[in-house]
C-alpha cells in the first residue's frame, strides 16, 4: 500500500466500476464494440466510434509505448513536492491511449524518449483502489 | 451552408470594448466586481446604456445568472457556452447569429476572474468520481502544464521543435508587453532567460507559462446596421469558427495538432473569404509558448511542423514581419485564466489605430484564435474595418 500516498482517490462510477475491479485484481481492462470493433478507453457503456451499445470489456496485454510526456517538476497538490513526476500518455498495444504516471525511470528527460517501450505495473492506492502505472519494458 | 456563411459574413460587428479599471493582482474586487468594470466600460467605449443591451454573453459556472443580476440586466437572450478561455471567441460567432436570427440586437459579452486572488471564484471543478480524477489527476497531471506540454513533447519528437524555438514566442510577446502601460510584466528577457527559468513541467520552463492574475474584459457586439449609428468605428466580425474535441487531455485525438483549431480556422478563412497571407496582425491565445505555433499550423500560416521555424528571429515581435499578442499575450499582459476576450479587445484597439506606440502600421485585416480547456476547445474570429 503507498502509506504516504496523499494525492486525490478516485471515486467509481457505475460505468467505470468494472475498470477498478479489474484493476484491483491487477488486471487492464478496456473496452471493445462488437459492431464496428473499435477497441476504446476511458470506459463508458457505447462505442464512441459508432455509438453501438454492444460493447465488452476486454483484457489488455498491458504492453504498449510511452505516446508523449512531461516531467513535472511542480507535483500536484497531494504530491511530494520535491519528487518529480513523469507523466505520460501510453498507447496500448490494442490502440486505446490513457495518461498514465510513469515508474521505474529517472524523472529526466534524457531518460525517456517517446515510443519507448512500457509495461503495466500495479500500485494499491487504497483498500478499494488500485492504479494502473507504466514502467519501461525492455525492447526485444 | 457556404451560401449562409456569405449572409452571416460582415453582418456584425464589434462597437464597444474595455477592461476593468486596472488588472495585475487586484485582492481588492471580487470576480463580479472585476466583469461589472470591464462591462461598464465596454458600453461607455460604445456609447450605449445597460437599458440598450439584450443579450448576455458569459462564461463559468452560475455566471449567465450571476452577471446580470450584479449588472442589473434582463437579457432576452443568455449565452453561457463554458468551453475556457476561448468561450468568449465563440460568444462573438453566438452572438452574431442570434442577432441575424432577430432574437437580440446588442450583446454584451463579459469575463471577469479573480485568477490570482480568487476572491469570489466558484469551488475546485473535480469530485472524486469526476472522469478528469479517476483517470488523469490521479496519475499526477497537474492540469494545464501537463497538457500542453504532452503536446509540446511530441511536437518536438515528430518536428524536431525546439525549446528555444518555443522560447522566442516569450521573448517576442515580452517586446510587446513593454510597449503597453497595462502589461502586467514589462521588463526584457532573452531566450536564454526563459531557458534558465524555473522548470514548471519540462519542456516547459516559467517563463514559457502564462500569467495567473485578476483582470475583467468585456466587448458588445451588435448588427452591422446598428453599428453605423455608434461614435466608433464599428469593427466587422468576417469569418468565425469553432471545435470541441475531447475534456481528458488523454482523449485528445493526436499529439501533434490541434484538430479543434484546424475546425475552427477552417469555417472562419470560409466565411471571410480570405487567407492568411491577408492577415495584418494576430492574437493568439499563448497559454502557453507552445500554443500559437501549434495554432500557426492549425490555421494555415504555416505548414504542419513548420511551426517553430515560423516563429524564429524574433518574427512575431514587434517590427517583425508577423506582429502577434501585441498587447503582450497570456504570457506578459494578463491572464486570469480564461483570456479569450483579451484577444478581442486587442485586434480591436489594432484595427481602430487606438494603440499608440504598439500600433500596427495600417492593420484593417485581424485574427484573434483561442483554445479552450486543454487543447480541447477552439474558436476563430476574423475581424476588419471593412464590411
Amino acid at each position: 500500500m503507498a502509506e504516504t500516498y496523499a494525492g486525490p482517490i478516485p471515486k467509481p462510477t457505475p460505468e467505470t466500476r468494472p475498470f477498478w475491479e479489474a484493476a484491483k485484481a491487477r488486471r487492464l481492462v478496456i473496452q471493445a464494440c462488437d459492431d464496428c470493433g473499435a477497441r476504446y478507453f476511458y470506459p463508458r457503456p457505447l462505442c464512441p466510434a459508432c455509438l453501438s451499445r454492444a460493447v465488452r470489456w476486454i483484457d489488455a496485454s498491458g504492453r504498449a509505448r510511452l505516446h508523449t510526456f512531461v516531467v513535472n517538476f511542480r507535483p500536484a497538490r497531494g504530491f511530494p513536492a520535491d519528487a518529480p513526476m513523469v507523466i505520460g500518455i501510453v498507447e496500448l498495444e490494442e490502440g486505446p491511449r490513457m495518461m498514465s504516471h510513469i515508474v521505474g525511470v529517472e524523472p529526466d528527460p534524457a531518460a525517456l524518449r517517446c515510443e519507448m517501450p512500457l509495461e503495466v505495473v500495479f500500485e494499491d492506492l487504497t483498500a478499494e483502489i488500485t492504479l494502473p502505472k507504466f514502467r519501461p519494458r525492455p525492447e526485444r | 451552408m457556404t451560401a449562409d456563411l456569405r449572409r452571416l459574413r460582415g453582418s456584425a460587428a464589434i462597437v464597444g470594448v474595455g477592461e476593468s479599471d486596472e488588472l495585475g493582482r487586484l485582492p481588492h474586487k471580487s470576480s463580479l466586481q472585476l466583469h461589472m468594470e470591464a462591462s461598464h466600460n465596454a458600453l461607455a467605449d460604445a456609447g450605449l446604456h445597460k437599458r440598450d443591451v439584450d443579450a448576455v454573453f458569459t462564461s463559468g459556472r452560475n455566471m449567465a445568472n450571476d452577471v446580470p443580476e450584479y449588472l442589473g440586466i434582463r437579457p432576452r437572450f443568455i449565452g453561457g457556452t463554458q468551453v475556457g478561455g476561448c468561450s468568449f471567441i465563440l460568444h462573438v460567432e453566438h452572438a452574431m447569429a442570434a442577432i441575424n436570427a432577430g432574437l437580440c440586437e446588442v450583446a454584451l459579452i463579459t469575463h471577469g476572474e479573480s485568477g490570482a486572488s480568487r476572491i469570489a471564484m466558484p469551488a475546485p471543478r473535480w469530485g472524486d468520481d469526476s472522469t478528469n480524477t479517476q483517470f488523469e489527476l490521479v496519475h499526477g497531471s497537474s492540469g494545464p502544464p501537463t497538457g500542453y506540454g504532452l503536446l509540446a513533447t511530441r511536437h518536438m519528437h515528430e518536428y524536431g521543435t525546439t525549446k528555444e524555438q518555443m522560447a522566442e514566442v516569450a521573448v517576442a510577446t515580452r517586446k510587446w508587453a513593454a510597449l503597453n502601460p497595462k502589461a502586467f510584466v514589462r521588463d526584457p528577457i532573452t531566450i536564454a532567460d526563459v531557458l534558465r527559468s524555473r522548470l514548471i513541467a519540462w519542456p516547459f520552463n516559467l517563463l514559457d507559462c502564462c500569467l495567473v492574475t485578476d483582470a475583467g474584459g468585456a466587448c458588445v457586439v451588435t448588427s452591422a446596421e446598428r453599428a453605423r449609428d455608434l461614435p466608433k468605428p464599428p469593427i466587422y466580425v468576417l469569418g468565425t469558427g469553432e471545435c470541441t474535441t475531447h475534456q481528458m487531455v488523454s482523449q485528445m485525438p493526436a499529439f501533434n495538432r490541434w484538430d479543434a483549431a484546424v475546425a475552427a480556422g477552417e469555417r472562419a478563412f470560409r466565411m471571410a473569404g480570405v487567407a492568411p497571407s491577408d492577415i495584418d496582425v494576430a492574437q493568439f491565445y499563448d497559454a502557453f509558448t507552445i500554443v500559437p505555433i501549434l495554432a500557426l499550423e492549425a490555421l494555415g500560416f504555416c505548414a504542419p511542423g513548420e511551426g517553430g521555424p515560423f516563429v524564429a528571429g524574433q518574427r512575431t515581435a514587434p517590427g517583425g514581419d508577423f506582429p502577434m499578442n501585441t498587447n503582450g499575450g497570456g504570457l506578459s499582459y494578463t491572464h486570469t485564466g480564461m483570456y479569450g476576450i483579451f484577444t478581442i479587445i486587442e485586434a480591436t484597439r489594432q484595427l481602430r489605430g487606438e494603440c499608440g506606440p504598439r500600433q500596427v502600421p495600417d492593420a484593417t485585416l485581424g485574427i484573434c484564435h483561442g483554445t479552450g480547456g486543454i487543447w480541447s476547445a477552439a474558436a476563430t474570429l476574423i475581424v476588419s474595418t471593412e464590411s
